[in-house]
């Protein structure tokens, strides 16, 4: 792979690590101010960060 | 195609079981099971890219790799010269060795000996249509050492593609290393074909067991005490918050089969058998051409109304979202073979490279070590490989019911 592609490689993991931090702060944020709803958040957490690691999986594996 | 008449045939066992389970006995949408006949019929000369998986890996290797991968094809390297070939070394042939353990094959090999040149395995059946149906076993290859002649025609096996050749075994190369010989349509029972034949044998068996345990009342006896959870997962999570509760029953069946089929086919490429069906991109292709005509063809008028002339926009923005809407008919099952594919892949490539760490730190850490750093790193991985599995099966399904469901959904108009 050359270094440019590299770097591509590099940006798109910034780019999932950024949106999973973000999935993830906001689902904290949501459990704290309403525990009984924790599982439900839960749920479409783990929905969004599955289609997000799917996009960022695609481009690295179409990059390739 | 050989995949699809397996899944097609899964469906009316489903149908058979959601019948049991006390739910209103009404028939299954007679639409969408001729619907996946039409399309198995029509899309079966794609079958013949059957082989096509190996491609993807290496069209993308530099031409120095690729060379030499051709030359080192059934030669391992002598690194120290003491006499003995020492298997995966170089960073070349850990990438070659990756890409041999994700790709088809024409045999099933469960352990081979590459500095003994012993394989341990079983040769699957080599079904060519070539001026007429040619049947034999892919024995005759000899993991690709030699030439297969049936009724005077001859044929090669080279990177797991076969190509017809002359007696001596000629191969025509382009500027790219890939042989531009003709290619006969190869329509064989390869490893994975046989793992998604094994994968239907055993939802059968399963889902056989369920219907089994209702014969004596409400409450399953046996095998079925553990699927039904399951199976009203998949009913109460999925297919009725996105389907509707008048319309999700014509769609169990399939959502059934694919998220079954996606979990089981997963959980099977973590094992040491090596199938890998899920991370062939054919695979992936057919599931989500499934979703994308049953989407299409249960579409109501309110739905192809909304893709062509959305109402409530002006008539400038109808005109500008049409074509937006029509791609977004494409992208959207793409997603989801990509999502899946990718996953997959990427998931066994990790693995494997983990795996490879041995013999990259044999030198540094002794063997002893190597393989307890590496073997502690694989399971961690292996145990998230798990919960991708699953998930990964559990969004492919409630995509396509949200797919569904955004095909089959009545809108109030005001």
């Amino acid at each position: 792979m050359t270094d440019i592609t590299l770097l591509g490689a590099g940006l798109v993991v910034l780019g999932a690590g950024l949106g999973f931090g973000k999935i993830g702060g906001s689902a904290m944020d949501a459990i704290a101010r309403q525990p009984e709803a924790a599982n439900k958040i839960q749920t479409a957490m783990i929905i969004i960060g599955a289609l997000l690691e799917g996009l960022a999986f695609g481009a690295l594996i179409l990059g390739k | 195609m050989l995949k699809t008449g397996r899944v097609f045939k899964l469906l009316f066992t489903f149908a058979q079981i959601l019948k049991t389970i006390n739910i209103h006995n009404r028939m299954i949408g007679k639409l969408n099971l001729k619907v996946l006949m039409v399309a198995a019929i029509a899309f079966l000369p794609f079958s013949g890219q059957a082989n096509d998986d190996q491609h993807h890996g290496d069209a993308h290797h530099n031409e120095a790799s690729h060379h030499a991968a051709n030359h080192e094809h059934n030669a391992h390297q002598d690194v120290h010269g003491d006499g003995v070939k020492d298997g995966v070394n170089t960073p070349k042939e850990i990438n070659d060795y990756i890409q041999h353990h994700l790709a088809d094959s024409h045999d099933y090999t469960f352990y081979s000996d590459e500095v003994a040149g012993k394989h341990y395995g079983f040769s699957l059946p080599v079904i060519l249509l070539d001026n007429g149906l040619k049947i034999f076993s892919s024995s005759k290859f000899h993991h690709g050492d030699s030439i297969a002649t049936v009724d005077g025609s001859h044929y090669k096996l080279y990177h797991g593609k076969i190509y017809k050749t002359d007696v001596a075994g000629t191969l025509a190369f382009d500027a790219h290393h890939h042989p531009t010989n003709e290619k006969p349509l190869d329509f064989s029972i390869t490893k994975n074909v046989f793992s998604i034949f094994v994968i239907a044998i055993i939802m059968f068996l399963l889902f056989a067991g369920l219907a089994k345990g209702y014969k004596k009342g409400p409450i399953p006896t046996g095998l079925g005490r553990a699927l039904e959870p399951l199976v009203l997962f998949v009913r109460d999570e999925i297919a009725r918050p996105n389907i509707g509760e008048k319309k999700y029953r014509k769609f169990m069946g399939f959502l059934l089969t694919v998220f079954f089929f996606i979990w089981i086919a997963n959980l099977l490429g973590m094992t040491p058998l090596g199938v890998n069906v899920t991370g062939n991109i054919t695979v992936t292709v057919c599931l989500a051409l499934f979703t994308f005509l049953i989407v299409q063809f249960s579409g109501n008028k309110d739905y192809w109304k909304h893709i062509f002339w959305m109402p409530g926009v002006p008539v400038p923005m109808k005109i500008l979202l049409a074509p937006i809407e029509i791609l977004g008919l494409f992208t959207k099952p793409f997603s989801l073979l990509i999502r899946l594919f990718a996953n997959i892949t990427a998931g066994h490539t990790v693995v494997m490279g983990l795996l490879a760490v041995i013999y990259v730190m044999k030198e540094v850490l002794g063997t002893g070590g190597a393989i307890g750093v590496s073997m502690l790193l694989t399971l961690f991985i292996s145990l998230i490989e798990l919960l991708v599995a699953f998930l990964q099966a559990y969004l492919f399904t409630m995509l396509s019911s949200l797919f569904i469901g955004m095909a089959v959904e009545e809108h109030d108009h005001h």
